[in-house]
């Protein structure tokens, strides 16, 4: 096991650190779940960390000049490359720190994108640098579409959803890819450690956050992040949104550490899809045959992983 | 004591990268520019320079690791050419306007298709509106020279600025030639350490790269334009003071042989040196021929220029580039504007040559030289002409 992690505790609703690195004043939409989780991430990691955060909704709704959202150093590049910025920066700390131009102590690096920076359009940028082994943690905000844009399908859109460029119609459902599996994708690379999170469970959200930056080497969380604009849901429901994809397996919280699969939380008495579904416009469209087709295979999906668990 | 050695004009680049003590250097290879990064590669793990060797997947990940690299107050080095550079395009215009000093040197060589590893200026000429300050080295020790000169300019807290050094692919950088490799001290002298005004640091946040909406996005970029425009006086100090230390003066626009020239050739890089043979034939043949050499790219040293250019009857421009469809090349257009309407301006015409590896031998010059001569009493429909087209 990781000898970091022995050492963490862990947050509990008592020990909640109080600093906020992401101040509020921002410019997201009500209910946003994305920049909820991301001001969990910020809480997890604390002010001892530079930030590099990829082009989308949370560098928009955080950086509008002269306003700054950022109480931490924060860098915004472009959008595909946030992990090779990360590299840099990491190396030109190594080595400064070296040279005795630095101290010597440890900060914690961020590298933070959405699922369009990092499943799709990013991919070798952050592929690249998970092969390198720079000590840093990558956090990927999944609001399953292209939302700075408004609105687009990304390869981490579900199988049915609606978006601006998948929409249903006469011949067509919606989506017609399965979501990719980009934490699959990282734990292919052999990084220490890998976890999915969600803000509906905001306590194993920071842990997780925390430990990938506890670990030494490259670390990944995945963390889904409701968005009321884009799914056309109620915005006070982003946190149950986000807990019914946890409880009907659509989202399952597990970790990867060291090559390891560990579920988070196992779903004995699982939800049916169709109510998670329930109160998002992107879903209205789907007929029960796709329902059916959907909780089959999320189904399965589920169980490949428990399967990878029951081998660790 | 510094000595003279002969060396491959590229290990010598990376040489001096070593003696400018850089510290970040992400980079991925590509022909011509190979020999730079594999010896830099090298004199790091023979533990002769202490620095971070970044092995990027891809050029557009190289020029984002100098990004953070330099963000975070690192010496920051990379080396490209022609795809490679082409790949960074989208990241090449961040650091300058972020105003964050990276030092890259250029193995100049043309663009596909059809795919060629051959010198030309196609691939720097597309990017040049990118920002960087940019110059051209004529030969090796140049290149050596031009190199540390960069370290020094580009991280001046007045200038803060990136830097490119252009090197002809092939015809210079695999060349062997005796070049002076400065001492150690001599540099340390000459370059100190980088000190950056801002850094990413926790003990100090600030936020890098915000979103600049209409209201600041025209000043974010005129503040960059003037910048850049007011970085020649540093370049011009830190030559005066390289002369001081090194012995070697380096000027934004160089003359050959231009008193009482009638025609003058404009050129930039290792070309220079086969048309300063050919302007000597030409003088002993009794034609008023000189030669200008533009060292300084970007800022465009557009006073240098107008004062040593305006004597001549006509100039002859030479462009390493063909922009399809436009009025002339680059260097063409941008010499033409700044005469414009001048009263007594010397005639403009811009020849296009020494394309994808084509040699520019002495006789081209000669031929330039001598349609820029009838040009100038006959004005030619075209403002360029392509020298050196094979008929069959
Ligand atoms: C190279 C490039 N292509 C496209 C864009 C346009 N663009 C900006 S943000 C964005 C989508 C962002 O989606 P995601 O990464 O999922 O983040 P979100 O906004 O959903 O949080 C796109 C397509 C860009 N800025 N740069
Ligand atoms: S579009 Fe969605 S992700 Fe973006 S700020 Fe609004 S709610 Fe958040
Ligand atoms: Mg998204």
């Amino acid at each position: 096991m990781i000898p970091e992690f022995e050492k963490f505790k862990g947050f509990s609703a008592k020990n909640l650190p109080k600093e906020e690195p992401l101040a509020p004043g921002h410019r997201a939409c009500q209910g946003c779940g994305e920049v909820l989780a991301l001001r969990m991430v910020m809480k997890a990691l604390g002010k001892n960390v530079i930030v590099c955060n990829a082009t989308g909704c949370m560098e928009i709704i955080s950086s509008p000049y002269p306003y700054t959202s950022w109480t931490v150093p924060w860098i915004h590049v472009a959008f595909e490359n946030a992990a090779s910025v990360a590299s840099g920066v990491e190396s030109a700390m190594k080595v400064l720190k070296r040279k005795g131009k630095i101290p010597k102590k440890h900060v914690d690096i961020l590298a933070v994108g959405g699922d369009g920076a990092t499943g799709d359009i990013g991919l070798q940028w952050i592929s690249g640098a998970f092969e390198r082994g720079h000590d840093f943690v990558y956090v990927c905000l999944d609001n399953e579409a292209y939302m700075n844009t408004g609105v687009q399908r990304s390869g981490c859109t579900p199988y049915g959803a609606m978006t601006t460029t998948s929409p249903p119609g006469k011949k067509s459902f919606g989506q017609v890819t399965w979501k990719k599996n980009v934490p699959a994708i990282a734990v292919a690379h052999n990084i220490p450690y890998v976890a999915t999170a969600s803000p509906a469970y905001f306590l194993d959200l920071m842990n997780k956050v925390k430990k990938a930056a506890l670990v030494k080497g490259p670390a990944y969380v995945h963390i889904f992040s409701p968005c009321p604009t884009g799914w056309g849901s109620a915005g006070e429901r982003s946190i149950e949104i986000a807990k019914l994809a946890v409880e009907t397996k659509v989202f399952p919280l597990y970790e990867v550490i060291e090559g390891r699969y560990f579920m988070s939380r196992k779903i004995s008495k699982p939800k049916p899809v169709e109510e998670y579904f329930k109160g998002q416009r992107r879903f209205r469209h789907l007929t029960e045959d796709h329902i059916e087709y959907i909780q089959r295979r999320v189904d399965a999906e589920y169980d490949k992983l428990v399967k990878l668990s029951e081998m660790a | 004591m510094a000595k003279r050695v002969g060396i491959e004009v590229s290990i010598a680049v990376s040489e001096a990268v070593k003696l400018a003590r850089a510290e970040v250097i992400p980079a991925y290879p590509i022909t011509p520019q190979t020999h730079i990064v594999e010896h830099l590669s090298e004199i790091i793990a023979n533990g002769d320079l202490d620095a971070e060797f970044i092995p990027v997947e891809s050029e557009h990940a190289a020029m984002s690791c100098c990004c953070g690299s330099a963000a975070a107050g690192a010496r920051t080095f990379t080396s490209s050419s022609s795809q490679g550079l082409s790949l960074m395009s989208e990241i090449l215009y961040i650091p300058s306007t972020m105003r964050l000093p990276i030092v890259m040197v250029l193995a100049n060589r043309a663009l596909s298709a059809p795919i060629s590893i051959w010198n030309d200026h196609q691939d720097v000429m597309v990017q040049r509106d990118i920002g960087w300050i940019q110059t051209f080295a004529e030969n090796g020790q140049e290149a050596v020279d031009l190199t540390l000169h960069a370290f020094r300019v580009a991280e001046d807290r007045r200038v803060s600025l990136p830097m490119i050094v252009n090197i002809d692919g092939f015809t210079l950088s695999h060349m062997i030639e005796p070049i002076e490799l400065p001492d150690q001290e001599e540099v340390d002298k000459y370059l100190p350490p980088f000190k950056p005004r801002r850094r990413l640091d926790p003990r100090k946040p600030i936020t890098m790269g915000p979103v600049g909406i209409p209201e600041v996005y025209t000043e974010a970029k005129v503040a960059h334009d003037q910048a850049l425009k007011a970085s020649r006086k540093i370049i011009l100090k830190a030559w005066q003071e390289f002369a001081d230390i090194f012995g070697r003066q380096y000027n934004p626009v160089e003359e050959y042989r231009t008193e009482d020239a009638e025609i003058m050739l404009v050129t930039m890089g290792s070309i220079s040196e086969t048309a300063m043979t050919a302007v000597d034939k030409m003088r002993d043949e009794g034609k008023k021929v000189g030669l200008l050499k533009l060292r300084l790219w970007r800022p465009f040293p557009s006073l240098e220029f107008r004062r040593i250019a305006k004597s001549a009857k006509v100039l002859g421009v030479i462009d390493r580039c063909l922009p399809p469809g436009a009025v002339c090349g680059p260097v063409g257009e941008e010499i033409r504007s700044l005469f414009y309407k001048v009263p007594g301006a010397p005639k403009v015409f811009n020849f296009i040559a020494g394309l994808g590896g084509r040699d520019v031998t002495v006789e081209r010059f000669e031929e330039m030289a001598d349609k820029a001569a009838a040009y100038a009493k006959k004005r030619p429909k075209e403002l360029y002409e392509v020298i050196g087209v094979r008929e069959k």
